[in-house]
């Protein structure tokens, strides 16, 4: 604001209300909507400002770590924080192939809920059904940590990892005892942390789909699932992608319900049912009580690298999504 | 001859059958995909009230924690400390994530107001963990020690770009007759945002701010080194501070029987705090005024 404020207050008390009347209505039209532009304009550029910070205090904090490492820090497999050797590749390894598996196992499963919920099931069936899917995000990540702990894990440790290392055990994803913590049951609660998201960006990218694309392809005589796959699927292709992109960047950044299961070794293994670490679990576990300036700035770098990786996918996922849908109100349709 | 074979209408009844059983079959996928989402679904929720429902009581709900190895004891510290804490990100966020909607929907039309468009909706993005990190470095370093205030700071970050975004989509679906009127009867256009446009929006920028805020309630990773824990009563904004979530992680990790039970406790009181605002939105929005959005 450019005008002190003190001095117009001043002004306004000494006069009389019969003349301060039209001083205020006149300025009314000019000087308050100044204000109350600078104001709005402030909380918008506080958002610019909230990047800015992160980028500027995540930078500022991991110098040390950089000075030290350099590039051989996101090189390096060795985590030893008493002898301060920091080789950041066992997490970015971890979070890596948890995010990949969690895709691999969630990517069908939303894109046939979207499908469903979209194109076949019955009007009065669909409000309820997106309730309940996108009830899955509200989830708080602890919650779902906490279920897989004590459901999941010792589901997998007693049914599935003996059945997997059976049937698939030569090809070497699935050897090792079968302890149910590692690398499968972090991916599997990912996959669930992320169907939603998938999900609710795919529906809303086959509802900008003309409606006009489904009825020339049912005109030519094709059943519902060739009308699906060549009217709907493959004219929202980009969007979809964008959706499965932005729940790649969700479970990148996921940090609570992995690092409860994944069992937090840093090591470099094969095999799924062995344990991992990801970037951002090290982060819950060491941050707070990590000594040395060192130390504390090898884990900030992890953030920034984090955090960065996560900037680029998401721009890239906003971009996809928008083209398809850019002009049309994708929430309106529901 | 395959060419007579194929043109016969035993052949095109045959395909037929074959397009008609994929189309089954692909319906049926989508069926059991649906089945095998909803699946865990259930079974979080019906966990939750099955181990949970045993483990509330009085105690739990009104005392500290008690020592390890002795039974009894509750989280009450830590439902006030997650209400001081989500206090202090909504006293924080709200303001600044409102005042940027009434920004990009004004007076946003313009490339400025699409680079804050797309930063907010990066920034809805950033891995919760980073925010913690970046409010560690903000608050904690500043002030020697963590605290409610870094925490309810990093909440507070992750609310604006969510409550942003829905305040702008609110208030465009406002209509510009509105805004016409009232300029037409002298109001200043401050007034007629607020008074007009905000106000016909009202049920829509709830239905926003209450989303944030149940999104940010059962936030863990920001809350780890920012307000920390703590086993104690704690009202105080510049202290360590207990919070629900935080107790459900250390109590889910920890050996102890009598711990998880009291994590399945803790995380049912959570869930019925969040799935009550989610639902409490949806009935916001079906009586509002933009019932249709």
């Amino acid at each position: 604001m450019p005008r002190p404020q003190p001095v117009e207050g001043a002004k306004v008390t000494t006069m009389t209300a019969a003349q301060a009347t039209p001083l205020l209505r006149a300025s009314s039209g000019e000087l308050p909507d100044r204000i109350f532009k600078y104001v709005m304009t402030t909380c918008g550029l506080a958002v610019l400002g909230v990047l800015g910070l992160i980028v500027y205090e995540l930078v500022l904090r991991s110098g040390p770590s950089w000075h030290t490492s350099g590039f051989k820090f996101f090189a390096g497999s060795d985590w030893d924080p008493v002898n301060e050797h920091f080789g950041a590749l066992p997490f970015i390894y971890g979070t890596l192939v948890s995010s990949l598996l969690a895709l691999i196992i969630a990517v069908p499963l939303a894109v046939g809920v979207a499908v469903f919920t979209t194109e076949m099931c019955p009007q009065s069936l669909r409000g309820p059904l997106s309730f309940f899917v996108e009830l899955l995000a509200a989830i708080p990540s602890v919650i779902y940590g906490l279920w897989a702990i004590f459901i999941l894990v010792p589901l997998l440790s007693q049914y599935v990892q003996p059945f997997l290392a059976s049937t698939l055990g030569w090809t070497g994803l699935f050897e090792g005892p079968p302890y149910g913590f590692g690398m499968l049951a972090a991916g599997i609660v990912l996959a669930i942390m992320i169907v939603p998201i998938i999900s609710s960006i795919t529906r809303e990218v086959l509802m900008v789909v003309p409606q006009h694309q489904r009825e020339g392809v049912l005109a030519l005589g094709a059943t519902r699932w060739e009308m699906i796959r060549v009217g709907v699927l493959r004219n929202a292709r980009a969007g979809i992608v964008g959706g499965i992109i932005l729940g790649l960047g969700r479970a990148l950044g996921e940090t609570m319900a992995v690092t409860m299961v994944i069992g937090n070794r840093p090591e470099i293994a094969k095999s799924l049912f062995a344990s991992g670490y990801t970037m951002a679990s090290v982060l819950a576990n060491e941050f707070s009580e990590a000594t040395g300036d060192v130390y504390l700035s090898a884990l900030i770098e992890i953030g920034l690298a984090l955090f960065l990786v996560t900037i680029v996918v998401n721009a890239m996922a906003r971009l996809l999504v928008w083209s398809v849908t850019r002009g049309q109100p994708a929430r309106g349709l529901a | 001859m395959p060419e007579i074979a194929a043109n016969s209408p035993h052949a095109v009844a045959q395909i037929d059958w074959r397009r008609r059983i994929l189309d089954r079959v692909m319906t049926g996928v989508a069926v059991l995909t649906v089945l095998v989402v909803l699946a865990p679904l259930v079974a979080i929720f019906s966990y939750l009230v099955y181990k949970g429902v045993g483990s509330i009581n009085w105690a739990f709900l009104t005392q500290i924690p008690k020592p390890v190895g002795e039974a009894g004891g509750g989280m009450a510290n830590a439902i006030v400390g997650s209400v001081l804490i989500l206090g202090i990100a909504s006293v924080i966020g709200i303001p600044f994530g409102v005042g940027a909607g009434i920004y990009l929907a004004e007076f946003g039309r313009n490339r400025q107001g699409s680079i804050i468009r797309f930063t907010a909706d990066v920034l809805n993005g950033v891995p919760s963990i980073v925010i913690g990190i970046v409010a560690y470095a903000i608050v904690v370093l500043r002030q020697k020690h963590f605290s409610a205030l870094a925490g309810g700071v990093a909440l507070a970050i992750m609310m604006v770009p969510t409550i942003c975004r829905t305040t702008e989509e609110m208030l465009l679906l406002v209509p510009q007759a509105l805004r016409e009127a009232a300029y037409g009867l002298g109001v200043p256009y401050w007034r007629t945002t607020l008074s007009i446009t905000l106000r016909t929006a009202t049920s829509g920028v709830i239905t926003g701010i209450m989303l944030a805020f149940a999104r940010v309630a059962g936030e863990t990773a920001p809350l780890l080194f920012t307000s920390l824990g703590n086993e104690y009563w704690n009202l105080r904004v510049d202290q360590p501070t207990a919070a629900i979530p935080l107790e459900i992680f250390k109590y889910a990790i920890s050996p102890y029987d009598e711990w998880h039970r009291q994590a399945w406790a803790a995380a049912l009181v959570l869930i019925v705090l969040i799935v009550s605002s989610v639902a409490a939105v949806r009935y916001v929005v079906r009586r509002g005024t933009f019932g249709a959005a």
